[in-house]
């Protein structure tokens, strides 16, 4: 939104005061003013009234008149001019020689043939509209020669406020309001706003109009004739310009300039075609075309004025074309009313129709405005046009009031919620100055809370601490820290944990973390032939391609790993992301937080992969957890995972997840060679498995001794089992140091290291130890090697 | 014999010369001093000599014997001292001046900023909490004083979910679940709540270089007795000159939040230019950063706090901005890209 400081000053007397500063100052405490600030007029000067005294044809063009106007001197003074409104008589702005307008100096110059010296200018060269048809007519008597600047205020500074800043600040959307936060601001009155006397019309017959809808609070409207004027004065369509509106004709420009002026909308209608002004909802949907011409769908929850059962009006958005105001009206009826704004707001976004009456109903206007806004209206009105008449009485109907707002508290919950010290007297004088009723007795304020504020922006105690401390500056706060006793803060086990897995992926096995969407990507997906696994879906996804939530990142990682091919022969990335597992019982998402790991490799073998993925498995639970993992084959359940070698990961006899090899297909459109595997593991489920203790365990100063021996197993868990389970406190050792496949099968060559604390071990006895394993593995069927 | 003698130590003489490995040293230590060695044979002979002879001789074998065995102590260090320098030789030059090989792994740039800030916090008493990505409808919104059909729910376009759920829109959906979890502490033991928590957030809007639908916030809060604007101007001035490690200007001005009151626009000055004005900051020397305020009673309410005893501030940060600030990093969707010849670029940073 634009605004006049020339329209700010009509209500508060700036005389002496850096209005620039205002400008900035009213950034900081009320709303965000836009960085560009136009100082209107700065560039124009030389610029008098001048009356046109003869024209003559130019003798070699059609367009071109040689003028002679008088510029209040004591010659006349010779010009060409181009404009095809120029006639004898006729008063314009003309620029003298040596005027500038924008970037242009006037110099005197001769042309076609005939020396010009100056220029006559059109509204728009002097900037006060966009109007370039013809030269400026000045139907105002002022004396040739004024500058025009005396005549008009075309001098002014305009800043824009960003909107959204004042959302919450229905007093904000016009200049008197805007006005009183300057006010406020620089320590002065604010002007009451002048209007008409209505109870002068009080004798004169009602309009007939009634609300039969909740959703309008409030409806006042009056009737006026004989409006002659059509033509607004300069003043006005200057102030309209500079505020970003098109002048039209007097009666449009008069709403428009009410509606900046105090934020109040206002519609006029032809008389005629509302007699019975009635304002409802209707059952059934119909169409419904505004006065841009445009044919609009109304369905049952959007409010509409109407001539009895007639439409003639979208409430708070747009006036119909039937009933607008053409040439031959004589009786107009003038609408000031409030309504609902949430319905108005949603009447807006379906009928995706937004004007600058419907902007102001969406932030809660005030209800007592409406008829203020008719006194003003009828003030502005008959000053500009004395031969109009009032036909009816004000006619106001008022069905929805805000409750009265007040507001106590005393001087301590000030100074605590501020930390610093305001005086009682700054407090009272700042609430008064923004139309607050503050009364202090004692240390306890009593306020109470202007209509303009109390439609929903200040209800509560801590609003208050806001009108205080926003005019009293925070940039003048003295800051301090808060005096808190000390506590330990507990780290968050969960949070430990991941930043102890990303440690150990990036430093000790180079992967690099990734992040995603948590939804599927159809498109991704198909191109891998990945199915898109069923589970919960966005109902307002705007691109129908991510409208599932995935149950798994491991198909988001294979899309990843496929975008990565060229990146290098060899890679592994990782990303501690969410999942969602359908819904729990509860009806609410079951929402898992994940590790997933995918290593691609072209120069190594799956096999080489596999491992390295599950031995950087093991390092993460052993380190972190201290614990080892174990694993089970399980079935695939999606149609990326191989059937072969997808196993369970299990910690404590908790299952954290799987790890697997990617489905040959899915694999070869990835990359027709490389090996691809991936691990994925619940990282709460991990988290909450208990740490074990670190123990001392003290070297024996005793030689060991190391045991090999083969057994033929394809594999070693029940090898490994056998060892855990003779739970020999001697053996300190268990490795795999060799695998061999010959006809009887493959067989493990399995070392175990021996060794006491306290004295040299035997070889005896550690047969005796070793012979108890292979007894056991030999009655699972589990033959030595011979 | 004599002339045997001085014949012996001659002959060892020009043989140790020919000398070259330690091999040929033992089987000539061997073949003069061992226990059928020339020399030992010659003194073996020693008997027949005359009791005059005797020592004479004896003297004069010994002094071959010394003789021979310094000079294999000799030749045998000399060879030992060859052999050594033949294994330096051996050893080839490297060109340490190749380009190395610098593959490493890679952190997110939202894992580095966040670390960053995460630090900063707990060096101020903050705990690090978590939360959830999917969040209910009161979590997100009413809990926050947003009611149904206020305003403020337009302002979010949020991602809905069948059963009525959402993708949060905002990380201050975890303040109701923060104040209840640690309500107790602060209202039993005087126990301030001071939190931030990192996330995820949801808009359902359209990308482009500036706009993403999944982003990183990370929201504080601090709720004790007698908190002030005042402490909230303090902390986001020291907490933010921590951020950028640099002394920075703060200034608030009114902005509006549902859930705070009153609420600001938090602007820095500009890092780029300090305040002067550049094209950066538009000229204004600020820059518009977190939105920040007093807590909401009816926030703090909802959380099972008394509004009437205890107050508090609230703070959002933008990771994600922070993160394209400090790299440098111009188009937002480069972030969740999967991109490893942008990401990969990111190694510790603290």
């Amino acid at each position: 939104m634009f605004l006049s400081m020339n329209w700010i000053a009509d209500f508060v007397d700036l005389t002496g005061l850096d209005r620039l500063d205002l400008i900035h100052r009213f950034s900081l405490s009320t709303a965000e003013v836009e960085n560009e600030i136009f100082m209107k007029g700065s560039d124009l000067s030389g610029v008098v009234v001048a009356e046109i005294k003869s024209v003559e044809p130019h003798p070699d063009s059609k367009k071109l008149h040689l003028l002679k106007v008088d510029i209040g001197e004591e010659n006349l003074v010779d010009v060409v001019c181009g404009a095809p409104n120029v006639r004898v008589g006729m008063k314009t702005a003309f620029a003298k020689v040596g005027a500038t307008l924008g970037e242009i100096t006037i110099t005197p110059r001769p042309l076609a043939g005939f020396m010009s010296n100056g220029m006559c200018c059109s509204e728009k060269e002097i900037g006060i509209s966009d109007d370039h048809s013809g030269i400026m007519d000045i139907t105002d008597d002022v004396p040739n020669g004024t500058d025009i600047k005396d005549v008009y205020a075309i001098d002014d500074i305009v800043f824009e406020v960003d909107n959204k800043s004042l959302t919450n600040r229905p007093d904000l959307w016009g200049h008197y309001g805007i006005a009183r936060e300057f006010a406020a601001l620089a320590g002065r009155e604010l002007k009451p706003l002048p209007t008409a006397d209505l109870s002068a019309y009080d004798s004169l017959p009602k309009v007939d109009m009634k609300i039969e809808d909740p959703l309008c609070q409030r409806y006042s409207c009056l009737q006026v004739e004989n409006i002659s004027v059509s033509v607004s004065p300069v003043n006005m369509r200057i102030r309209l310009f500079y505020c970003g509106m098109r002048a039209i004709n007097f009666l449009a420009d008069l709403t428009n300039y009410l509606m900046l002026e105090m934020g109040q909308p206002m519609h006029a209608f032809d008389s005629r075609k509302v007699e019975k002004i009635r304002i409802k909802r209707f059952e059934k949907p119909f169409v419904f075309q505004t006065l841009d011409g445009v044919n609009r769908n109304i369905d049952k929850n959007t409010l509409m004025i109407c001539n009895d059962n007639t439409p003639v009006a979208i409430a708070g958005i747009m006036g119909g074309l039937d009933s607008e105001i053409v040439d031959d009206t004589t009786t107009l009826t003038l609408e000031s009313a409030t309504f609902d704004a949430v319905s108005i707001r949603k009447s807006t976004v379906r009928l995706a129709h937004r004007t600058d009456a419907s902007m102001r109903y969406e932030k809660c206007l005030d209800p007592e405005m409406t008829v203020p806004a008719i006194a003003r209206f009828v003030e502005l009105l008959t000053s500009v046009d004395s031969g109009v008449k009032v036909v009816s009485s004000l006619t106001d109907e008022y069905a929805y009031r805000y409750d009265k707002i007040t507001l106590d508290f005393d001087k301590a919950f000030v100074d605590k919620y501020t930390g610093i010290e305001i005086d009682s007297d700054t407090i009272l004088k700042t609430l008064k100055s923004l139309g607050f009723e503050a009364k202090k007795d004692g240390d306890n304020f009593t306020v109470g809370v202007p209509s303009w504020r109390a439609t929903k922006d200040v209800t509560i105690k801590a609003d208050i601490i806001e009108e205080i401390t926003r005019i009293y500056g925070y940039d003048n706060f003295d800051i301090h820290t808060s005096r808190a006793p000390l506590y330990p803060v507990r780290p968050y086990e969960e949070k430990t944990v991941e930043d102890k897995i990303k440690d150990i992926l990036v430093k000790r096995y180079s992967l690099h973390e990734l992040h995603s969407y948590i939804w599927a990507y159809y498109d991704e997906y198909k191109a891998l032939g990945i199915e898109v696994a069923d589970n919960i879906k966005l109902i307002n996804a705007t691109n129908p391609n991510i409208e599932t939530i995935r149950r798994s990142i491991v198909p988001t990682q294979l899309v990843q790993v496929r975008s990565n091919v060229g990146f290098a022969p060899e890679f592994g990335i990782f990303e501690i992301g969410r999942t969602v597992n359908g819904l729990k019982d509860d009806g609410l998402c079951d929402e898992h937080k994940k590790l997933c790991i995918t290593l691609y490799s072209k120069t190594n073998s799956v096999e080489t992969l596999y491992f390295r993925l599950r031995d950087m498995l093991c390092v993460l639970s052993s380190d972190i957890k201290h614990k080892e993992l174990s694993f089970k084959a399980t079935q695939p359940e999606y149609n990326y995972e191989h059937p072969r070698n997808l196993n369970e990961i299990y910690c404590d006899g908790v299952p954290l997840g799987k790890m697997g090899i990617v489905f040959p297909s899915v694999a070869k459109k990835i990359d027709k060679k490389a090996a691809i595997v991936f691990a994925e593991i619940d990282i709460a489920d991990f988290a909450k498995i208990e740490t074990a203790p670190i123990v001392y365990d003290e070297p024996s100063k005793f030689p060991g001794i190391d045991i090999d021996i083969s057994f033929v197993s394809d594999i070693f868990a029940p090898i490994g089992d056998a060892i855990r389970e003779a739970k020999c406190a001697l053996i300190k050792n268990v490795q795999v140091i060799d695998t061999y496949s010959d006809e009887t099968g493959k067989s493990i060559t399995t070392r175990l290291t021996f060794s006491h604390p306290e004295k040299t071990l035997t070889r005896d006895e550690v047969m005796e130890i070793v012979n108890g394993i292979i007894e056991k593995l030999q009655k699972n069927g589990i033959a030595l090697k011979q | 014999m004599k002339e045997k003698l001085e014949a012996i130590r001659k002959k060892a003489e020009a043989e140790l010369d020919s000398i070259t490995s330690p091999e040929q040293i033992e089987s000539f230590r061997v073949s003069v001093l061992g226990k059928k060695g020339e020399l030992t044979s010659i003194l073996k002979m020693m008997g027949k000599l005359s009791a005059e002879e005797r020592p004479v001789m004896g003297q004069l074998a010994n002094d071959v014997r010394s003789f021979i065995e310094e000079k294999i102590t000799e030749k045998a260090n000399e060879i030992k001292e060859k052999e050594m320098q033949r294994e330096i030789d051996s050893m080839p030059l490297f060109d340490v001046s190749a380009p190395s090989d610098l593959s490493r792994g890679s952190y997110h740039p939202i894992t580095l900023v966040q670390r960053e800030c995460e630090r900063i916090f707990k060096s101020m008493g903050f705990t690090v909490e978590d939360y959830s990505e999917v969040v209910t409808d009161y979590e997100c919104f009413e809990s926050l004083n947003i009611p149904k059909h206020h305003p403020a729910r337009d302002m979010q376009d949020t991602y809905y979910l069948e059963n009525g759920q959402l993708l949060k829109s905002q990380t201050s959906a975890a303040q109701n679940a923060i104040y209840k979890k640690y309500k107790d502490a602060l209202i039993n033991d005087g126990v301030p709540i001071k939190a931030i928590f990192p996330g995820r957030c949801f808009r359902n809007e359209a990308t482009d270089a500036c706009h993403e639908n999944t982003f990183f916030q990370m929201e504080g809060v601090m709720v004790d007795k007698d908190i002030s604007i005042s402490n909230l101007i303090y902390f986001m001035k020291t907490m933010l000159s921590e951020v950028f490690q640099k002394d920075i200007k703060v200034r608030l001005r009114p902005g509006f939040f549902p859930f705070v009151e009153p609420g600001f626009e938090l602007d820095i000055s500009c890092l780029i230019c300090g305040g002067e004005g550049c094209p950066s900051c538009k000229h204004s020397g600020w820059l518009e950063l977190c939105p920040c305020g007093m807590i909401h009673p009816e926030v703090l309410k909802a959380g099972g706090i008394d509004p009437e005893e205890y107050t508090g501030y609230a703070f959002g940060l933008g990771l994600t901005r922070l993160a394209m600030m400090k790299y440098g990093i111009k188009d937002i969707r480069d972030l969740n890209s999967g991109s490893l010849k942008s990401l990969s670029q990111f190694t510790d940073d603290e």
